[in-house]
């Protein structure tokens, strides 16, 4: 992975801020440099396996050699954005900004920070406390724990890599779009008295933390760490996830899906959703299945919805929740947010013609 | 004896959290008691959103991912 050629510094010798911006920047190029190398490689690839590449099996290659490598140099590069973005946010600052806000206002703010704050779902049961106790509204904190997860890095960048920029635009918004409308409606409900009890009695307030002086090789750094973390986990993900797409790609008839996945069928939404819920996948497992079934002629909006089903409402989650949550609580939160998904599913369908 | 508490749930990087603070505590030869705090209800009574957190003597330092170890060394020295 080109970026990892600038970890070889060691951090301790304390390289000068210009070494390493321009090790950055030459990191970039030569990422550059490999990007636009990949369709001549996956073409050596084919070639040099004697397979006919008009085969099914000659297809199936060339789609696994042309994207794995796309997919994960993309990914590596949104991420170690996000990593550097993310280096300016944190959950007690997020918190400071969102703490009072009226609904509504409050509603766009969580969802909008919910991108750029840095979120792991082992940490989704302190934040919620952390929020609520220290007066953000219930709704306000629902936006923001749905978008954190739906609308992700990983997500986006896979998006972007495989499917292009305008779905991964199109999933980003209406991704905003679900998380804002739900939170505001979970607070229309006032639903307060369905937190479990000890919930309800921390009053702790926030507490103000020491600023840390982040300089610019710590944020390049963030965005290092980032990559070594998210990618260094999700990469088998990713590689089975292609390695599944490719034989969609080669063996799947290409009308198949068209009936049972396609724009007429309008029961495939409501059926996409429900079969999402319960599988747990992350967004890198799903997505190059997600591709290979749209250019099978699964409609977009159907695929959008089962992979926003899959990420955002996933069983793992709502049983860490559950510590906070009563179950009547998350019913409600997996109907509403449920019912937005299929909202977006539909709406994409009917747009998208 | 300063009196070091580490929150968070008992994932992965709270254990690594409550070595790197021994670590460099062992390092500086300031003598420490580490204590995990897991339950949540504990860990949001300090006020913090992000695990894992450590409190020294009473004083929350730090919320969310690994600590940077020059500023452990920073906050075990004071």
């Amino acid at each position: 992975m080109s970026l990892s050629s600038i970890t070889g510094h060691a951090p301790g010798a304390g390289p000068s801020t210009a070494k390493w911006i321009g090790s950055t920047v030459a990191a970039l190029i030569i990422w550059g440099v490999v990007y636009s190398q990949l369709i001549p490689f996956s073409d050596w690839v084919v070639a040099s396996t004697r397979v006919d590449p008009n085969s099914h099996l000659g297809e199936a290659i060339s789609f696994f050699a042309y994207d794995t490598p796309k997919v994960l140099l993309l990914l590596t590069l949104v991420v170690f954005g996000m990593g550097v973005v993310r280096s300016f946010f944190s959950p007690e600052k997020t918190r400071a900004l969102l703490a009072g806000k009226r609904e509504g206002v409050g509603n766009v703010l969580a969802a909008s920070l919910g991108i750029v704050t840095p979120f792991c779902s082992c940490s989704a049961v302190p934040l919620f406390i952390g929020f609520v106790s220290a007066g953000v509204p219930l709704g306000v904190t629902f936006s923001f724990l749905i978008s954190a997860p739906m609308v992700n890095e990983v997500a986006l960048g896979l998006l972007f890599g495989l499917v292009g920029w305008k779905v991964a635009l199109t999933y980003l918004a209406f991704g905003l779009a679900v998380a804002i409308v739900s939170g505001w409606i979970i607070g229309r409900l006032h639903l307060e008295h369905w937190l479990e009890e000890w919930v309800r009695n921390i009053r702790s307030g926030a507490i103000d933390l020491p600023p840390e002086d982040l300089t610019v090789v710590d944020r390049i750094k963030a965005g290092i760490e980032a990559v070594k973390e998210i990618v260094g986990n999700v990469w088998p993900w990713i590689i089975a996830g292609i390695a599944v797409g490719a034989f969609i790609h080669g063996y799947v008839p290409s009308d198949l899906l068209a009936t049972i996945m396609g724009r007429d069928a309008w029961w495939s939404v409501p059926a996409a959703v429900l079969i999402g819920i319960p599988m747990y996948s992350n967004a890198a497992g799903i997505i190059p299945v997600v591709e290979a079934l749209i250019t099978k002629g699964a409609a977009l909006g159907t695929v959008l919805a089962f992979m926003m089903a899959v990420i955002a409402l996933s069983l793992p989650e709502m049983i860490i929740l559950r510590k906070v949550l009563s179950v009547k609580l998350i019913a409600v939160f997996v109907g509403v947010v449920g019912t937005g998904i299929l909202a977006v599913g539909f709406l994409f369908n009917a747009l998208f013609s | 004896m300063k009196d070091i508490k580490v929150l968070g749930p008992g994932c992965k990087r709270c254990v690594t959290t409550a070595e790197m603070v021994q670590t460099e505590a062992d390092k500086l030869g300031v003598p420490v008691t580490i204590e995990k705090v897991t339950d949540y209800a504990a860990i949001a009574g300090y006020g913090i959103a992000s695990t894992p957190g450590i409190v020294i003597d009473g004083k929350v330092v730090h919320a969310g991912g690994l600590p940077k170890s020059e500023d452990l060394a920073r906050w075990l020295a004071a």
